[in-house]
């Protein structure tokens, strides 16, 4: 079986219940499909189908309905994410700083595509709109943190770095 | 605020209700403002832009579908800065389309091809990205074609309003959206019902049957074939439309010829099925009823309804008719019986079923159905399929003579015409059913109560004092709306009759396109078709299922009697909990069509 694939028993799930359970005491639990999606990323990192189908259950929404506000926000990930994600800012002061070579140095040295993850979990790729630092441009954010005037060479000294942070492998 | 107000179309004045809208008002005055995302069955989505108006004092165009009319309101409908847009609207539509028309299955009887003569597009001034997407050709039924796809969304409103399914909704955003079931899964997977309506709403060829008619052409030229088919009731009531005629012709007897001329050796009826269906389902309904047995009985006929049911509310499994639907019986027949009569080995059968229908593809298919591990019917070709058929085979359809079906499978009671409509089985039924009880003829056979097209009719019959509750439902929305009533009380009812469409089998997915002069789902088109069969029944002078005597011969000869345990192996089936399991958003909705009357 699939190691990323959630258990139905496990403390994220009853977590996940137990914050459908309180939403329904609300009125039209129904709109709240958005906050019960944000809290499912924030569980398991990503929205995944098994799991969308209980919320459909739970919450008595169509599942084709679930997939419609799943998709239409680029928030959402439809896919496990890696340990670390990546975003290289591609707002206007990183891109004349060069964002893109370091976009292209990473695709390149991780061999993965926007949006992909890297087969042993550790790295996926993501590109931002303005990140709000430009003063430090070009930067990118990897799980919230921000890290500014890289270069094609420092950015790859930090996926040394991270990659050190993480031998012995992702759990 | 006043009842009506005064408004001015085209400078000239007219009295509107206060609430409607610009286009209603229009349509009342008799200007057809062009749409396409609005479907007066359906919630208004004003997606498509195509029905603008202009109003005086307004900067820009107004969708006219959504805005309401307002006292001195001056509109106008045809101005040249209109009629320009409107052309540019359609015209940016078809920049995405493929131009792949004079090949595409609604090629003559597409709304967006109308659309864009009546705009007057003779030329492209742009040139637009087109969408690139594969067939998803994974259910037995209907096959989803996202290239053709506008985004006017009448089919996803379709299948969460008016049927209750929501098999499919709109994913992703901006050019990537496309409409498809829950996480891109193929259709065959999905809580779809196959009922096929989304092919008759959609105004261009996004969805369409899956077509046999390839196969049916290939088997009837194999000589060591014996090609068998079998004609729904609701298919002569429609045919006619494919055929440029007004509807409501009956086409019976030019059916069964046209079907010998294309090379069928033997034709059927599955109206004589449908008789049958009755003897069974109406003595299972008496062994029940005087049985103590699981009541209330639900109707089995409609292969929409029941992958419904078995999806949505599979606690109710028990009280399904174990009967197959007429198709099913015929099939099995036409293997065991008829094979048996003409001394011919049943794998050498090929049997072709000609349904107003999607979802008896996918019933064709069921495994439980098989008759000696193989498929009881090998082929289900819609009304539309037929038509084309017929057509290709150059064989003029309105004026060849006409014939009659094929012995022993070939004569029905008016009872089993009126199958093809909402109530008819429930009328049928109660034919037989009274007179099999009470021993007596039911005199006033025509039963008004059940006949009609509000979306959930009740009634109340009377066996010799005793009182037995009916309802009948059609479309899947009031299918559900049924199932809700009964769980509030679960002994008002006796015997319920749901179909899965709106209308019946008349208004069937795999009915021909409603066409120019009428929209989708529209009650008087609709009601055109039903007449043929009300007077297919009343015309015929046999009435009552159990008087016709072919099938009184197969009982004789075959069967034994209802029930039997022939009946049963041949005639009855069994059904299943299906996954994945169907969601009814609880979110309030306006009844599909009609209301519900005592």
């Amino acid at each position: 079986m699939d190691k990323t694939m959630p258990q139905k028993k496990d403390h994220k799930f009853i977590e996940l219940k137990n914050y459908m359970g309180a939403l329904k005491k609300k009125a039209n639990p129904q709109s709240r499909l958005i906050a019960v999606l944000h809290k499912t990323q924030e569980l398991y990192g990503y929205l995944d189908r098994e799991i969308m189908e209980h919320i459909s259950e739970f919450m008595n929404i169509p599942s084709a309905h679930i997939w419609g506000v799943a998709t239409f926000y680029h928030y959402f990930n439809l896919k496990p994410q890696g340990k670390y994600v990546i975003s290289v800012c591609m707002g206007t002061a990183c891109f004349v700083k060069g964002a893109e070579l370091i976009l292209n140095k990473l695709k390149k040295e991780l061999k993965i595509d926007l949006g992909e993850t890297t087969p042993d979990n550790l790295f996926t790729l993501k590109e931002a709109r303005c990140l709000g630092a430009c003063g430090l441009a070009p930067v990118v954010m990897v799980n919230g943190e921000i890290f500014g005037e890289l270069d094609q060479k420092s950015i790859m000294g930090l996926i040394k770095t991270l990659n050190k942070n993480t031998e012995g492998g992702v759990s | 605020m006043a009842d009506k107000v005064k408004i001015f179309i085209n400078d000239a004045p007219y009295e509107a209700e206060n609430g409607l809208t610009v286009m209603q008002a229009a349509d009342m005055a008799g200007f057809h403002i062009p749409r396409l995302c609005y479907h007066e069955k359906l919630s208004i989505e004003g997606a498509c832009r195509v029905c603008i108006v202009q109003i005086e004092g307004l900067q820009n165009f107004v969708a006219s579908c959504t805005y309401p009319v307002s006292e001195g309101m001056k509109i106008y409908t045809n101005t040249k800065e209109l009629r320009d847009a409107r052309r540019d609207i359609v015209e940016l539509i078809l920049d995405n389309h493929p131009d792949d028309c004079n090949i595409c299955e609604r090629n003559g009887n597409c709304e967006l091809q109308r659309l864009a003569f009546s705009m007057g597009i003779k030329e492209r001034l742009f040139e637009g990205e087109k969408k690139s997407y594969e067939n998803d050709t994974s259910s037995f039924s209907v096959v989803r074609v996202p290239d053709k796809c506008i985004l006017c969304g009448r089919c996803v409103r379709l299948c969460s309003e008016i049927q209750k399914v929501n098999a499919i909704g709109y994913s992703h955003r901006g050019f990537q959206t496309v409409v498809m079931p829950a996480y891109n899964m193929p259709f065959g997977e999905s809580v779809c019902t196959n009922c096929g309506q989304c092919i008759n709403v959609c105004p261009t060829a996004a969805f369409v049957e899956k077509n046999y008619t390839k196969l049916v052409f290939e088997k009837l030229n194999d000589p060591a074939v014996t090609t068998v088919v079998q004609v729904a009731p609701a298919v002569r009531a429609a045919i006619g439309e494919c055929f440029d005629e007004p509807p409501g012709k009956d086409l019976t007897h030019e059916i069964a010829a046209a079907l010998r001329k294309i090379g069928f050796n033997y034709v059927f009826d599955t109206q004589l099925s449908a008789d049958l269906t009755i003897m069974e389902e109406a003595s299972e309904f008496l062994e029940r009823f005087k049985g103590g047995g699981k009541l209330p009985l639900i109707t089995s006929c409609s292969s929409g309804w029941i992958k419904y049911l078995e999806q949505f509310y599979p606690e109710y499994i028990e009280n399904i008719s174990t009967c197959k639907s007429p198709m099913s019986m015929m099939g099995a027949l036409i293997k065991t019986y008829f094979a048996d009569k003409i001394k011919t080995d049943p794998k050498k059968i090929f049997s072709v079923a000609v349904m107003p229908c999607t979802a008896k593809k996918f019933e064709a298919g069921r495994p439980e159905l098989k008759t000696a591990g193989k498929p009881s019917v090998d082929a289900v070709i819609t009304t539309r399929e037929l038509g084309w058929m017929i057509k290709s085979a150059g064989i003029n359809l309105l004026s060849i003579k006409g014939e009659n079906f094929d012995a022993p499978l070939g004569r029905s009671s008016g009872a089993a015409a009126i199958f093809g409509v909402t109530g008819g089985v429930m009328e049928a039924a109660v034919r037989t059913a009274y007179e099999l009880y009470t021993g007596e003829t039911l005199v006033s056979i025509e039963l008004e109560p059940v006949r009609g097209f509000e979306g959930i009719r009740e009634a109340e019959l009377d066996l010799h004092g005793e009182k037995i509750r009916v309802a009948i439902a059609h479309g899947l929305g009031n299918a559900h709306s049924i199932m809700q009533l009964l769980a509030e009380a679960p002994d008002q009812y006796q015997f319920i009759e749901i179909m899965g469409c709106p209308g019946g089998c008349i208004g069937g997915g795999g009915q021909p396109y409603s066409g120019s002069n009428y929209s989708p789902l529209d009650e008087t088109l609709l009601k055109k078709r039903a007449e043929v069969l009300y007077n297919i029944d009343r015309y015929n002078t046999i009435r009552r299922s159990h008087e016709n005597p072919d099938i009184q011969k197969l009982y004789k000869e075959y069967l034994g009697r209802p029930l039997s345990k022939l009946s049963h192996q041949l005639l009855h089936t069994k059904y299943h909990m299906r996954k994945p399991k169907g969601i009814i958003s609880t979110k309030k909705q306006e009844r599909a069509t009609g209301g519900r009357h005592g």
